[in-house]
Order: C-alpha cells, then sequence, then structure tokens
C-alpha cells in the first residue's frame, strides 16, 4: 500500500531536516575558501597580474604571494616596508600585517605589475 | 662614409633580416655599420677591413634560468664564449649589458664568473640587471661588480679614445612606470661629460633601453630623456642595452641606438602575448635568436672627428 510505505519511511518533516542538514554539510565543505582568512589571503602571480588586488584582509592576516609564470616576480611593498627576493616558478613570499592600513606594492623586476592590500 | 663602409651596412642589414649567431658592429666615423658575426667569422677578409675589433657586448645570460624555452644556459653562453674567442682579432674589451643572472643567487653568480673566465679577453664591465638586484639586500651584485662604480652602479671610463658611461636604471623603478637612471646620476653625467670635446666618440651601456621601446611592458626609462639632451652634442653616440632579448635600432641625428640579444631566452616581440616572459621557440630556432653584439673602431679614434664633420 502506498500510503504504508509512505508511512514506514522518514516522515516529511523529518526528509526536511535531513535536507536541511545536508545543507548544512554542504556550507562546512564550501564554506572555508570563502570565511577562512588563511584562504583567503592567497595572491596568485600569474600572467604578469596580482590577483587579487586589491586585497582586503584584516590586521594580524599573514598574506602569501605565489608565483605561477615561468618569469620570476617580486613583490616590493613602496613605502619598503616588505620586500621577496625574486619569486621563481612556484615559489612563495609571505608577510604578515599587523597595522590597518592601504598598503602599495610593485614587482620591481616588471614595475608595470602593482597591487594593493587594504588592512582593517 | 666610403663604400666599403656602406657596402658592409647593406650586407649587415641583409643579414639582420635572416638572423644569426651575432651581429658585428663597426665605429666607423661614427656612425655604427653592423655586421652579422657568423658571416665575419667566415668572412676574415671583411672583418680585416673594421680593424681590431674595440668590444664585444655579451646581454641577458641568465644564469640559473632552467626552464623549457633553454633548459642550458651555461650551454649557450659557452658556445658564446667560444664564438668571441674564436674571433680573428680578439676585442680589448668585454660589456656585460646586465641580467647576469636569473635569480640574484650567489651561486649562479659564481657560475657565471667561472664561465666568463675561460673567456680571452679579460677586460670585462658590466652593468646590473633587474634579475641581478633582487635579492633583499642587494649585495650579491655589488660584492661581485661594485668595484667599478663604487657601488653606485654607474660609472665611465675610456679606452683608444673612445669615452664610455655605463649606467644603471633598474633600481630605482617607479611603481607602475619604466626604469629610471635619477637625478643623482644625471647630475654626475652632467659633470663627466662637462668640458669633454663633442669629437670625442661616446659609448652609453644600461641594462633596460634608453629609449621607450615599449611602454606597457616597461622597455624603456622614464627619464632617460635628460640623458639624451646631454649627449646630443657629440658627433658619434652609441647607446647600448639589453633587457628585451632580441635586436631593436633606431638612428637619430648622431646617435645610434641598439638593443643586444640575450644569450639565454629569447623574449616575444612587443606587445605580443601577456608579459615579456621566455619565449618557446623550436629547438633548432633557438640558436638564431641568441647572440651577442661587438663594436670595431675602423680608423684610430684620432681621426674619427673627421669622420664627425661628415655626419653633420
Amino acid at each position: 500500500m502506498i500510503r504504508g510505505r509512505y508511512r514506514s519511511g522518514p516522515s516529511r518533516r523529518g526528509k526536511a531536516l535531513l535536507c536541511f542538514t545536508a545543507m548544512i554539510g554542504l556550507f562546512a565543505v564550501c564554506g572555508p575558501s570563502a570565511a577562512d582568512p588563511a584562504d583567503a589571503t592567497k595572491i596568485v602571480v600569474k600572467e604578469f597580474m596580482f590577483a587579487p588586488t586589491p586585497l582586503t584582509i584584516k590586521a594580524g592576516s599573514t598574506v602569501t604571494w605565489t608565483n605561477m609564470d615561468d618569469e620570476p616576480h617580486t613583490a616590493v611593498s613602496d613605502s619598503g616596508l616588505f620586500k621577496s627576493g625574486g619569486m621563481d616558478t612556484n615559489e612563495s613570499f609571505s608577510f604578515k600585517f599587523d597595522k590597518p592600513g592601504t598598503y602599495h606594492y610593485t614587482c620591481s623586476i616588471h614595475p608595470r605589475m602593482v597591487g594593493t592590500i587594504i588592512v582593517q | 662614409m666610403s663604400d666599403d663602409s656602406l657596402l658592409s651596412r647593406r650586407n649587415a642589414l641583409k643579414c639582420m633580416a635572416y638572423g644569426g649567431a651575432g651581429t658585428l658592429f663597426a665605429l666607423s666615423g661614427g656612425v655604427l655599420a653592423p655586421l652579422d658575426l657568423a658571416m665575419a667569422a667566415g668572412d676574415k677578409q671583411g672583418t680585416a677591413k673594421l680593424g681590431k675589433p674595440l668590444f664585444v657586448q655579451i646581454s641577458d645570460t641568465h644564469i640559473g634560468f632552467n626552464k623549457d624555452a633553454n633548459p642550458d644556459v651555461n650551454g649557450t653562453l659557452t658556445q658564446t664564449i667560444d664564438i668571441v674567442n674564436g674571433m680573428t682579432e680578439q676585442p680589448a674589451l668585454i660589456i656585460h649589458t646586465g641580467d647576469i643572472t636569473h635569480l640574484s643567487k650567489a651561486a649562479e653568480f659564481d657560475t657565471a664568473q667561472q664561465l666568463f673566465s675561460r673567456l680571452r679577453t679579460t677586460e670585462m664591465h658590466t652593468v646590473p640587471g633587474e634579475h641581478d638586484t633582487t635579492d633583499p639586500t642587494v649585495t650579491e651584485y655589488f660584492n661581485r661588480f661594485g668595484k667599478a662604480s663604487d657601488n653606485k652602479g654607474y660609472y665611465s671610463f675610456d679606452h683608444s679614445g673612445v669615452h664610455f658611461i655605463a649606467l644603471i636604471n633598474v633600481l630605482q623603478f617607479k611603481p607602475g612606470g619604466l626604469g629610471t637612471l635619477g637625478p643623482d646620476q644625471l647630475a654626475w653625467v652632467a659633470a663627466d661629460l662637462k668640458g669633454r670635446s663633442s669629437s670625442t666618440p661616446i659609448v652609453v651601456f644600461a641594462h633596460m633601453p634608453l629609449w621607450t621601446i615599449y611602454e606597457p611592458w616597461g622597455w624603456g626609462t622614464g627619464d632617460a630623456d635628460q640623458l639624451m639632451s646631454q649627449l646630443r652634442r657629440f658627433g658619434s653616440v652609441t647607446v647600448l642595452n639589453g633587457h628585451i632579448h632580441q635586436i631593436v635600432q633606431k638612428v637619430e641625428g648622431n646617435m645610434t641606438f641598439h638593443t643586444a640579444r640575450s644569450t639565454s631566452y629569447p623574449q616575444p616581440v612587443a606587445g605580443v602575448g601577456s608579459g615579456p616572459g621566455p619565449l618557446k621557440v623550436p629547438s633548432d630556432q633557438l640558436a638564431s635568436m641568441l647572440g651577442i653584439t661587438s663594436i670595431s673602431v675602423v680608423k684610430h679614434p684620432s681621426s674619427l672627428a673627421l669622420k664627425d664633420t661628415a655626419l653633420a
């Protein structure tokens, strides 16, 4: 009997709850890339560009640049606050931003490449 | 200008169109007469007419580079050195216009110096490229090559009556902009040139182009105009650089601008692709896109003043 089978399975309310729980789970899996500061402070250096720029972070966060080009790049603060060495392909550089402010930086090998970090 | 040098120039232009192992230049009465080095090597009579080569320009050796565009930059530099050592007349000087290394690492500089030590010509003058100054303290280049300039990066010297000026345009970069010489260096050039006879042949060399070739890729020097205004009174000015890994040339009055090939890897023509990175070409084409520049004095420089008159 069809109705009987429905009764023997989870109630409609129970199914809805299950579905909601599954959605929560989905958020739990996908969420960190958007919410976890550790992942939100990565800058990719690719095709002679810094991305994302500008990047907004919270004070105390550490930003990591990774070069994906065959050509080396650097990240040098205009104010002299930080200076990476030459980053070869797949090499990275990290810097911790303690104080709020707007920080401009440049690739000293290709000064046309510029980026900005906003620390809140 | 003699018919001989006109012929040489015609040959040179032909050879440049086809490409080759390198380019030979002659300072002939204040005008550069370029010849293809591969052709010159096989034509001893032709090179004899050019006299003793004054110097060979080597550029962008990028020791430490190991990507697909050339996995063996040590090998191509060795080939380059063999070509120079095989020249009928050895040049008096070697000039390296920067990017000796790829990543400013001590080991890269050490390897480069070891390879250079095979050159039969032992007097070498250098300027740094931006790849030579990426170490955080900018000391690796200057520890080895800083003596000539008292660690400033710019200096001058004379050889065979030619006045050489070495300039640095890779340190005071402007974000979003071109290479920079800076006011201190420009003031030093003015003092260096003051009282110098306009008939003195001048050779100026730096790493980045001292003329704007392609601004979106930073192929130029923002304050180079202030340098050119000081050089314009001279009868023979040769402006050399590397950086763009290909030959581009222009003549403006008595000034000849020339960019050298690299010995490591080619780069794309201005504006082709996302940026000035290594250009991968079929391996049988690579050697034809690498090379050097050689500059000769046709007559004793004391006679160059006479040639200047012809150019005016």
